[in-house]
């Protein structure tokens, strides 16, 4: 069921109706429900999948919270009564089950992740091994279903099992509030990732009928349909064509795939993120924010703190710091240290950690080499930074134009362009002819496509983009006015004939100028194929 | 507090009253007007402008709204009648369309063309847009939407069009804004005329099919017809209009005729007379001597009788009529022209009238009704054939020069179906419009 189309309007309305009609208790079974029956309509045998997931959460997670309670009653009955070898080795078995709990309930999700969407692609690769010695044997390819969403689910329920590991906060003991968790319909298309300390605190509560929320989830919704069906899908089938004839479209249409397929991910990704909050806003659920302006960074670390935050952050608590902090890396930063020197010693772990994180979060995206080389020149980039960083701030310290405004806008723009030339690898989806394009911009010079109106001859109409141009520019403003503050609040505050007109002007422009009905075909959100 | 709750009221109902103007005015700004160009996609809403109640309505494709004119039936028999026709009509819309009439008048007669029966399932967007778009929203047309859709449309564009012509925004015309709330005629009660000659110059090769099996789907919709029309006291007449393609094979024939004699409905099949006149050139269709409704009450089927072909001198005898295709169409043979279809429907209406008892209309309202609708026909009639005269084809009605008409026509291959023939240019034209 695709958030744009009318099945899912109609889902949402019933839904809503329903949400603030039953009394208040029954308001999380209902989205319990309806998290289901819109699953199902990705297909059944999904459900069977997020069905095992929510199990294996919910068992496991129960087993460590009891395992941690049972610790703490047994210390505190025996306290003084232990040696502190005997605490050490009682605590070393109870670490010893809760890991082994752990595992279980990771373990299998992280198996189920690995079968369904990377089997292919590692018998891919054995096949292209075994094409260098053996000619004429190949293993055949797996007919496997990647169920919508997996990616995220498994990563938020994971996320859950640590946490209650850590013991962070209690396992949930209700299992029907834990697959509402799991499965709670906006963000299944694609997230944000959860955390289950902070979604759980609106998710299972009461909500009374908010005007005031309400409202300013509609907005939010309406603007995120604004930036997916006019920006997005608009310019998405010029994207299309360029990546479709890489041979026909060289040097500066390189160029402009890049820029386009850096609004296109924008307006599709944060379109997207915005229905799913404004939805849930709208139920008295608050998730939790997946992008700040991220255009606006001014480097590429900062920039990957402002876009898909949530993932960012998952990596970060679940990947970089377990990794960084692990035996074995321990031991690595000993022995850099001895035997490279304290200053080059220290970076060897952080590096390495950040190569790792990078790696995964390359092959999380997708299952293909595209993916983990887009990943790692992603490390590579923010190592490279780090390095330059007191190269450049000795610069702006000798020339004194690190504070300005125009050097703001240069850092952007390189960001920008930074991460455009990154994002050729997600979106031409082969190595090869990534860097093939890329290496076209400087041999190439076809600049004459700009205004010979060959630019028009990518499906994409001279008024089709203007109204994108338009889009982008209200796109733009709306960031710069959301910079000191929350824009629907701002609005809220003006007086009500304003607050309609811009309510109206907004929904009338995506009803007219959206893209979408007959004709269009691009209404899936790119980030749900991850 | 209390004021303040009031005011927010009165705000919230303006703003919905200005949100729902502007939906209105947009949906009628985007949606195709069909004035100047198809005119086939303004015929299904013409039918709500009329104010006096018909003996019969037709129903079906382009061969009943292209090859019979009411005003004729009028004139010749004092029978009232109103085509909803439309191209490509496929069979539940049709019987979504009888459905609906029945809610405005109760005719004496539905005459149904059953070339649609070839169908069994949902056809083209494009066409379903010039059937369904103009009936006003009801159950039927919701009903004749949900069965038409093909894959990838959505129900809820039928309800508010504007969410399927919305991106007609880079291509609004003045005419859009000068049809926004009321439309020109466009037919003569459903009727689109056709005055000028494109004679037929050959004889399409009727390509064979695997199976002439008509669809379990269409054969559901003709017995709904069929319950439809009997629940309701109403007659319903099969028919099968003289077009000479696309094919009208013998087995679907007899598998009307057959159905029609277990129904106890009357079908005829207007084709049954073709023959090659003298010049063994020209093809001429000498009309049969048509089915008489026997005193029983059971009708008889056309293809019990003897066809021309066979018997074609002892047809001529009767004097029948008879349709000439290198006068009596105008787009070789696919659809009658003006002539053809004033010929048709003198010999069609000569069978309702002598078989069907039609009372005398007397009422005055309705003559004069009547009167302004023979005058604008006759109008247009002259304008059309003055225009001929003045430049050898019809400028202002939607056709082409002749050279460009006939390249359009030659480019055609003559056994395609009905729809790439004859409304190829009106497909692409339609999804320019509707893209």
């Amino acid at each position: 069921m695709l958030f744009t189309s009318s099945t899912f309007i109609f889902f949402l309305l019933l839904l809503f109706s329903l949400y603030y009609i039953i009394p208040r208790r029954f308001q999380w079974q209902l989205l319990l429900a309806a998290s289901y029956v819109f699953y199902a309509f990705a297909g059944w045998e999904c459900l069977v999948f997020i069905a095992l997931t929510t199990v294996s959460a919910y068992f496991s997670s129960i087993r460590l919270t009891k395992l941690h309670e049972s610790q703490s009653a047994y210390l505190k009955a025996h306290k003084g009564e232990l040696s502190k070898e005997e605490k050490k080795a009682y605590k070393s078995s109870m670490d010893k089950k809760r890991m082994a709990w752990l595992l279980v309930g990771i373990l299998y999700n992280l198996l189920v992740l690995a079968v369904l969407k990377y089997t292919n692609f590692a018998i891919g690769n054995i096949n292209s091994l075994l094409d260098l010695f053996t000619a004429d044997t190949s293993i055949p390819m797996l007919n496997l279903i990647l169920p919508m969403g997996i990616s995220f689910y498994i990563f938020q329920t994971t996320g859950y099992i640590i946490d209650v590991w850590r013991n962070k906060y209690q396992a949930e003991q209700n299992f029907f509030k834990l697959a509402l968790f799991v499965s709670f319909f906006p963000q299944l298309v694609q997230g944000p990732i959860s955390r289950f300390d902070q979604l759980s605190q609106t998710l299972f509560s009461e909500h009374r009928f908010n005007l005031r929320q309400i409202t300013f989830g509609l907005q939010r919704i309406l603007w995120g349909f604004f930036k997916k069906l006019i920006i997005a899908d608009r310019l998405l089938p010029a994207v299309s064509a360029l990546v479709a004839n890489p041979d026909e479209y060289t040097g500066t249409y390189v160029v402009l795939e890049m820029i386009f397929w850096g609004v296109t991910l924008y307006a599709d990704f944060t379109g997207g993120i915005d229905i799913t909050i404004g939805i849930a806003e709208t139920l008295g659920i608050t998730l939790a924010e997946n992008f700040e302006r991220p255009f606006f960074s001014k480097n590429i670390e900062e920039y990957w703190r402002r876009w898909h935050i949530t993932m960012g952050s998952w990596f970060r608590d679940y990947v970089f710091y377990p990794v960084s902090v692990c035996k074995s890396m321990l031991k690595l930063s000993k022995w850099s240290r001895e035997k490279l020197g304290a200053n080059i010693g220290k970076r060897v772990p952080v590096y390495l950690s950040t190569l790792i994180v990078w790696f995964v979060t390359g092959l999380w995206h997708g299952a293909s080499w595209n993916f983990i080389i887009w990943g790692l020149l992603n490390g590579v980039i923010i190592i490279i930074s780090q390095e330059l960083r007191p190269l450049y701030e000795k610069f702006h310290e000798k020339t004194s134009i690190g504070g300005t405004k125009g050097y703001a806008v240069f850092q952007m723009a390189r960001t920008f362009f930074l991460m455009s030339t990154l994002r050729m690898l997600d979106c031409y989806r082969d190595v090869g002819t990534c860097f093939k394009q890329f290496g076209t911009i400087f041999y190439k010079f076809n600049p004459q496509i700009l205004w010979n109106g060959d630019v028009l001859k990518l499906g994409v109409s001279a008024a089709d983009f203007a109204v994108v141009g338009a889009g982008v520019l209200v796109m733009l403003a709306v960031s710069l006015i959301g910079r000191s503050g929350s824009v629907r609040k701002k609005l809220s505050k003006q007086h009500i004939s304003l607050r309609y007109a811009v309510v109206f002007l907004l929904a009338f422009s995506i009803l007219i100028f959206g893209a979408y009905g007959a004709g269009y075909d691009s209404s899936q959100f790119i980030y749900n194929q991850f | 507090m209390k004021k303040q709750t009031t005011k927010r009221i009165l705000a919230a109902v303006m703003a919905a009253c200005i949100w729902a103007g502007s939906f209105i005015f947009l949906q009628g700004l985007f949606m195709p007007k069909y004035m100047s160009e198809i005119p086939e996609g303004a015929l299904i809403a013409e039918y709500y402008k009329e104010t006096t109640p018909h003996d019969v309505v037709f129903v079906g494709d382009c061969e009943v709204y292209e090859n019979f004119s009411p005003v004729t039936l009028w004139e010749k028999y004092g029978i009232t009648s109103f085509i909803r026709g439309s191209a490509q009509q496929l069979m539940w819309q049709s019987y979504y369309l009888m459905e609906e009439t029945l809610k405005y008048e109760k005719p004496k007669v539905f005459v149904f063309n059953v070339l649609a029966m070839q169908y069994d399932t949902p056809q083209s967007e494009a066409y379903n847009r010039l059937n369904i778009d103009g009936m006003r929203l009801s159950a039927q047309k919701i009903k004749s939407a949900k069965a038409s859709m093909t894959e990838g449309e959505d129900l809820l564009s039928y309800v508010f069009p504007i969410l399927r012509y919305h991106s007609r925004w880079n291509d609004i015309k003045a005419e859009d804004f000068k049809y926004i709330i009321a439309r020109d005629k466009v037919s003569h009660n459903g009727f689109l005329m056709r005055a000028d000659v494109k004679a037929v110059d050959s004889i399409p090769y009727v390509v064979p099919l695997a199976d002439y099996q008509f669809g379990e789907n269409s054969y559901k919709y003709l017995d709904m017809m069929t319950k439809l029309c009997k629940d309701n006291g109403v007659e319903l007449i099969l028919i099968k209009a003289p077009s000479l393609y696309p094919a009208w094979y013998d087995e679907w024939d007899e598998q009307m005729a057959q159905y029609a004699k277990e129904n106890d409905l009357t079908y005829i099949n207007f084709l049954s007379g073709l023959t090659t006149a003298e010049d063994g050139k020209t093809q001429v269709i000498n009309f049969p001597s048509l089915p008489a409704v026997g005193e029983d009450g059971a009708a008889v089927s056309s293809s019990d009788m003897p066809s021309s072909d066979t018997g074609g001198e002892e047809q001529k005898a009767q004097d029948n009529g008879s349709l000439d295709f290198s006068v009596d169409t105008y787009d070789m043979g696919l659809h009658l022209n003006l002539s053809g279809a004033e010929k048709l429907t003198e010999y069609f209406g000569k069978f309702l009238s002598e078989n069907y008892e039609f009372k005398p209309h007397t009422d005055e309202d309705l003559l004069l009704i009547w009167e302004e609708k023979v005058n604008t026909y006759n109008q247009m009639k002259a304008d059309q054939y003055r225009e001929l005269e003045e430049y050898g084809y019809l400028k202002s009605f939607g056709a082409k020069p002749p050279k460009e008409a006939e390249k359009e026509l030659s480019s055609g291959d003559l056994n395609k179906s009905e729809n790439d023939l004859s409304s190829g240019d009106l497909k692409k034209e339609n999804t320019e419009i509707s893209d």
